[in-house]
């Protein structure tokens, strides 16, 4: 009798990190053929429309990077956080928070103009950050899981922004829960004349090295993922786990705070119920699927950027539902997941009797 | 202001809140079997909305409320399985596992509902469960309408805790299951199947979940929506840490949570206190957080919570 067994790998060859989510995706994709075809749908028609609409023309492709930009930053926000194994699943409230950081100051008509843009991008980050410490703080003087909390987060600050957009913070001109907009100077600049390929895609492409470098060449990377391998042994070291713990929370709630930034900023120019579709969930799987590296996070956020938009138009062009981004997305964390054993494990045929 | 308290502490409040509290009671006893035997389960969100869709849709084409209840029970019991299959067979995070399941489940609701119902002007509803007197009792005073007047699943929850104590402190699987929460080592060493026990704990969760999410898209309202769920399943996550784990306890964090969100629905209606709505919607997370927060540095969770079991690893 041949049985299958795991062993433990003694290291991960680097080519991994790339062959596993090309190949946890072809499985996905795969999966989710399953449910095209219970819509009535032809799968090459189905999955040519998802795949090609997005990057078909100029235009289009611009509209993907758009859409990639806040995802990104989540991406990175997630990624930075799963590496200290602080589960910050608040990506979505943070996100919201740095939206509406933006759009406050984007609206102060005391301010000089040039500061505007930076200050919104100040204030974003630390709106976000701020938020996650929340979590953090709990954690660590409270021993209160920060999964629970995060997530709690999330619809409290969606129901406090609901509350000031459908109040005080109304648009007494268009009579929706709508912020008002953000004044003109306050608007990023596009990259590219007559689209909107904006500031915040430049920005979404700069903070994935920085990031990177940071994990991997700082003392305060070094010190994340320290804590994230071994909380002991990193204290042992003499990092205090509660410090970088917060640390780890304010970079990666600042990171989430920026995507909305990018949207406020550089898209919609105010805050409204519909700002983020899940940007911060989405980010949990583009992280994922970068394998926590932050330079892995832009083709995820690519190609999940493609998905969302491509599944729009598969929808019209199919009667497909929409959703099967979602399904898409849920089980491309699934199989991820699974795949990522082949970093520490390989698969052995046994014959039992044998070992 | 007297008047107004009058007002809401009537007979139809306490009614309302043991009908609030019901979703809550099953499915955090659901996340309590799962937890004790050493798995969190945080598929709990997505597992509720999609067995609230499959329930739904099964009573709106069956006709029969009772098989929309089984669909919505066997639903999660399916994916009670797959969370075992990916944190107790292979061994991964059940943090992240959790999140995928939820993602999971619903896009799954999403794009199955759509599929099954198109976009309709007017969503389809269904003749959702009645109230069902228990005769002689229901006509007690104050305490008839309140206990004995209310869903078939309102006693079923009532009387599901109870039993969840009984088996879990008073039947040889409800001592495997702690056993193989706190120290699955040496539970193997006695002879329990540890992969077995927690997938059975993680089975028997999500049907009670199933149950939760049913009772929602069935009782609770006669349609199933969006955010039918929205947040409740992460509720019931804080509720069994504040319940510490058993399931009295539990039930009685569903109890307070309930007449919290009850109390909230009441002043919305009221219109006494003039603040948007949100922030009466807002309230419960917050006190959630706080109690949380209060509970949590003296909470003692299983053990071997989080912690995959591996026999041949030593």
């Amino acid at each position: 009798m041949i049985r299958l067994r795991l062993e433990q790998r003694a290291a991960t060859p680097a080519w991994f990190y790339v062959a596993l989510p090309v190949a946890a995706m072809l499985a996905t994709l795969l999966l989710c053929a399953g449910l095209v075809v219970l819509a009535g749908g032809d799968v090459i028609e189905a999955y040519g429309t998802l795949f090609l609409s997005p990057v078909a023309s100029r235009f289009a492709l611009v509209e993907t990077a758009v859409k990639a930009a806040p995802l990104i930053f989540t991406g990175l926000a997630v990624a930075i956080a799963f590496r200290a194994k602080f589960w910050n699943i608040g990506g979505e409230g943070q996100l919201l928070m740095g939206a509406m950081a933006a759009a406050f100051i984007g609206g102060r008509e005391g301010l000089p103009a040039v500061s505007l843009i930076p200050l919104m991008i100040l204030a974003g980050a630390l709106a976000g950050g701020i938020w996650a410490l929340v979590p953090a703080l709990l954690r660590t003087r409270y021993k209160v899981d920060e999964v629970v909390v995060s997530l709690l987060l999330n619809f409290i600050v969606f129901y406090g922004m609901m509350a000031l957009l459908d109040g005080v913070w109304k648009d007494p001109l268009s009579g929706y829960p709508d912020s008002p907009d953000i004044r003109e100077e306050a608007g990023f600049p596009i990259l590219l004349p007559r689209t909107r390929l904006h500031l915040g895609v430049g920005l979404a492409l700069i903070a994935a090295p920085l990031v990177f470098v940071l994990m991997r060449k700082t003392v305060l990377g070094f010190a994340i993922r320290a804590v994230g391998e071994n909380a002991q042994a990193a204290a042992y070291a003499g990092f205090s786990t509660a410090r970088v713990t917060m640390a780890t929370a304010l970079l990666s709630g600042a990171m989430a705070g920026l995507a909305g930034v990018g949207e406020v900023a550089g898209l919609h120019y105010q805050v409204m119920a519909g700002i983020s579709p899940g940007y911060g969930y989405t980010g949990i799987v583009i992280a994922m699927l970068a394998g926590l590296n932050p330079l892995g996070v832009v083709p995820a956020a690519f190609f999940f950027a493609i998905v969302i938009t491509g599944a729009e138009a598969m929808s019209r062009a199919t009667g497909i539902p929409v959703y099967l981004s979602d399904v898409i997305q849920g089980t491309a964390l699934i199989t991820m997941l699974i795949a990522l054993l082949f970093t520490r494990y390989r698969l052995r045929l046994k014959g039992v009797g044998h070992g | 202001m007297d008047d107004i308290w009058g007002q809401i502490f009537q007979v139809g409040f306490f009614a309302a809140l043991l009908r609030i509290a019901t979703p809550l009671i099953l499915a955090s006893l659901g996340e309590m079997f799962a937890e004790r035997a050493g798995v969190l389960n945080l598929g709990i969100e997505g597992i509720m909305l999609l067995a609230a869709m499959t329930g739904f849709s099964t009573a709106y084409f069956t006709g029969s409320l009772w098989l929309g209840l089984a669909a919505a029970m066997a639903t999660g019991m399916v994916m009670g399985a797959l969370m075992g299959l990916l944190t107790v067979s292979l061994g991964l995070s059940q943090h992240v596992s959790g999140i995928g399941v939820t993602l999971l489940c619903t896009g799954f609701a999403f794009f199955f509902y759509r599929l099954i119902f198109g976009q309709p002007g007017v969503p389809p509803s269904i003749e959702a469960f009645a109230t069902v007197k228990v005769p002689l009792l229901s006509d007690i005073p104050l305490i008839g309408p309140v206990l004995f007047d209310q869903f078939a699943l309102v006693y079923i929850a009532l009387l599901a805790v109870p039993v969840a104590a009984f088996v879990l402190f008073r039947t040889p699987w409800g001592l495997s299951l702690r056993a193989v929460g706190e120290s699955p080592r040496a539970a193997d060493s006695a002879g329990v199947n540890v992969a077995l026990t927690r997938y059975q704990a993680l089975i028997l969760g999500g049907a009670f979940m199933g149950a939760a999410g049913a009772f929602l898209s069935m009782a609770q309202f006669n349609a199933f929506t969006f955010g039918v769920i929205s947040g409740r399943g992460w509720v019931c996550i804080a509720l069994v840490v504040f319940g510490q784990w058993s399931p009295w306890k539990c039930a009685a964090g569903a109890l307070i949570f309930a007449a919290i969100d009850t109390l909230q629905l009441r002043l919305q209606a009221s219109n006494v206190i003039d603040v948007p709505y949100q922030v009466f919607l807002m309230l419960p997370f917050v006190l959630t957080i706080v109690a949380m927060a209060a509970v949590s540095r003296n909470a003692r969770a299983p053990a071997a919570l989080l912690t995959p079991f591996r026999k041949e690893e030593r």
